[in-house]
């Protein structure tokens, strides 16, 4: 790891500006920063450190939604009572993140910072061609290792998925990043790579996230995060699906749904057609099952990670189905 | 040019104050091991995956590997010296360890004790699938999983029912 200078912000709009030098990066858990600067994939110049800023971590819960502070730890977000209750599928994504010390550290602001996990993306020194860390230098997983790289969202540059549940479960239920004065819905948050995959944040240098909000919702709080993975703990997802229902009073007629998909994708999926195709319908199996199909609309493989097509309507299907069996 | 200005730190390990200059680089587990002498933490993977350098920072167990030094000050550092009494007398969880035979190398586990520690504080260890879950940041190469299981599961007990006879 290149030496870094080191700085301690001790406020918020210090933090800001010492983010807006060249080279400088803010440093919260560290659990991205640390080990990316170990790859050698970052090298910032200084590091802000904004763990000693006081305030930006509490969480607050009422009828109009969830408002968490940008270092709050996603763990002390699962074990929030009023998260677990109110947005189960929040709490759901968190707790089935990582290990449990690594949810210790990492806030909820670098959590939606995170970098995707792709190896060629973590690997310099082998593949130095990487459109995401080397703009226009080429993409090596296309046409290599495949198997974890996405299905949707893709573009000739870049493949690469991104990792996080977290913001698949923020995606589903219209969260909205505070950076400071300025607010973007978590949906436009993300880019799309396109042909510039360097870039994946709304965020400019000398923005720094400074809390998320979670409006509340009634499928919000009928909600789950369901994640497929190749072993059953500590893993990021093969497909994962955070949903969210609301029925009529009859108990069985979909009044809203909620869909959103992790671990096939390049950002946080929004599963809409999905949602639109259910809406107004009865909850029964063949029906949700041939909905499901369409949050796979337009994806496209490269190779080894062909299964996903076929895994992610099924984690759709069944997180769906799972909410019904809890009427 | 790779070298940065070294900057003073204090830390608190283990109830004792230490006084230190280090590059911003350096990272908890590294200041530990190669700067006071504190071995008991292991560098396994260095990247955050494997849990070996697991310690725990106001209580909570984090990973030294991806934690700086510098990020350390002024909260209470606790590894694995740290864990037994004064007297010597092993911790629950050390003790359980041993007599469940939770370990072959033993590379893993002073972060596998560090962590379970926590868990069991948690209430994360209130059955074998729960104790799988919240300890599957300690990876073990030599695969003594079902004896560490066992041991934390029987340390939990016993913490139990030792606050119950304090209470």
């Amino acid at each position: 790891m290149r030496d870094f200078y080191y700085l301690r912000a001790n406020s918020i709009d210090a933090a800001r500006q010492a983010a807006a030098l060249p080279g400088a990066m803010l440093l919260a858990g560290g659990t991205t920063l640390i080990d990316l600067a170990k790859c050698g994939v970052t090298e910032p110049e200084t590091v802000v450190d904004i763990t000693y800023l006081k305030g930006l971590d509490g969480i607050t819960v009422d009828d109009r939604g969830a408002t968490i502070g940008a270092l709050a730890r996603m763990s002390s977000v699962a074990d929030h009572a009023e998260v677990k209750s109110r947005f189960p599928a929040v709490s759901d994504a968190l707790w089935q993140a990582a290990s449990a010390q690594l949810r210790n550290m990492a806030t909820i602001g670098g959590n939606l910072m995170q970098r995707t996990r792709c190896p060629y993306f973590r690997d310099p020194a082998n593949f130095p061609a990487c459109n995401k860390r080397t703009p226009g230098s080429g993409c090596s997983a296309i046409g290599g290792v495949t198997r974890g790289h996405a299905v949707l969202g893709t573009s000739e540059a870049c493949i690469a998925t991104y990792p996080g549940d977290l913001a698949t479960a923020l995606v589903a239920f219209d969260a909205v990043v505070h950076l400071g004065d300025r607010q973007v819905a978590v949906d436009d948050f993300f880019l799309l790579p396109g042909a510039t995959p360097e870039r994946e944040h709304a965020i400019a240098p000398g923005e720094m996230i400074t809390a998320i909000n979670i409006p509340a919702s009634a499928a919000a709080k009928r909600s789950t995060y369901l994640k497929v993975r190749d072993r059953q703990s500590y893993e990021f997802a093969a497909a994962s699906a955070a949903v969210g229902i609301e029925f009529e009073a009859d108990g069985r007629t979909i009044r809203d749904l909620r869909v959103a998909l992790g671990g096939v994708a390049t950002r946080p999926w929004r599963a809409r057609a999905v949602e639109e195709a259910l809406k107004g319908k009865l909850l029964e199996a063949d029906i949700v099952k041939q909905a499901s199909l369409l949050a796979i609309e337009g994806a496209v493989a490269h190779g080894a990670n062909h299964y996903k097509i076929e895994l992610a309507p099924r984690v759709v299907a069944r997180a769906i189905l799972k909410m019904g069996e809890t009427a | 040019m790779t070298s940065k200005t070294r900057i003073p730190i204090q830390l608190q390990i283990n109830g004792h104050r230490h006084e230190l200059k280090v590059e911003p680089r350096v990272t908890l587990l590294d200041a530990l091991r190669d700067h006071l002498g504190l071995t008991g933490t292991k560098k396994g993977c260095d990247q955050g995956q494997c849990g070996a350098c697991t310690v725990h920072i106001d209580g909570q167990r984090v990973l030294a590997c991806l934690t700086l030094a510098a990020q350390a000050e002024g909260r209470a550092i606790t590894s694995i010296e740290g864990l037994a009494d004064g007297d010597g007398t092993l911790h629950a969880v050390q003790a359980a360890f041993l007599e469940q035979d939770a370990f072959q190398c033993g590379y893993c586990t002073p972060g596998q004790i560090m962590s379970a520690v926590a868990c069991i504080r948690e209430g994360h260890a209130g059955s074998d699938d729960e104790i799988r879950e919240y300890m599957a940041g300690n990876l073990c190469r030599c695969g003594a999983y079902p004896h560490i299981v066992a041991a934390v599961r029987q340390a939990a007990l016993e913490i139990a029912s030792s606050m119950e006879t304090a209470s």
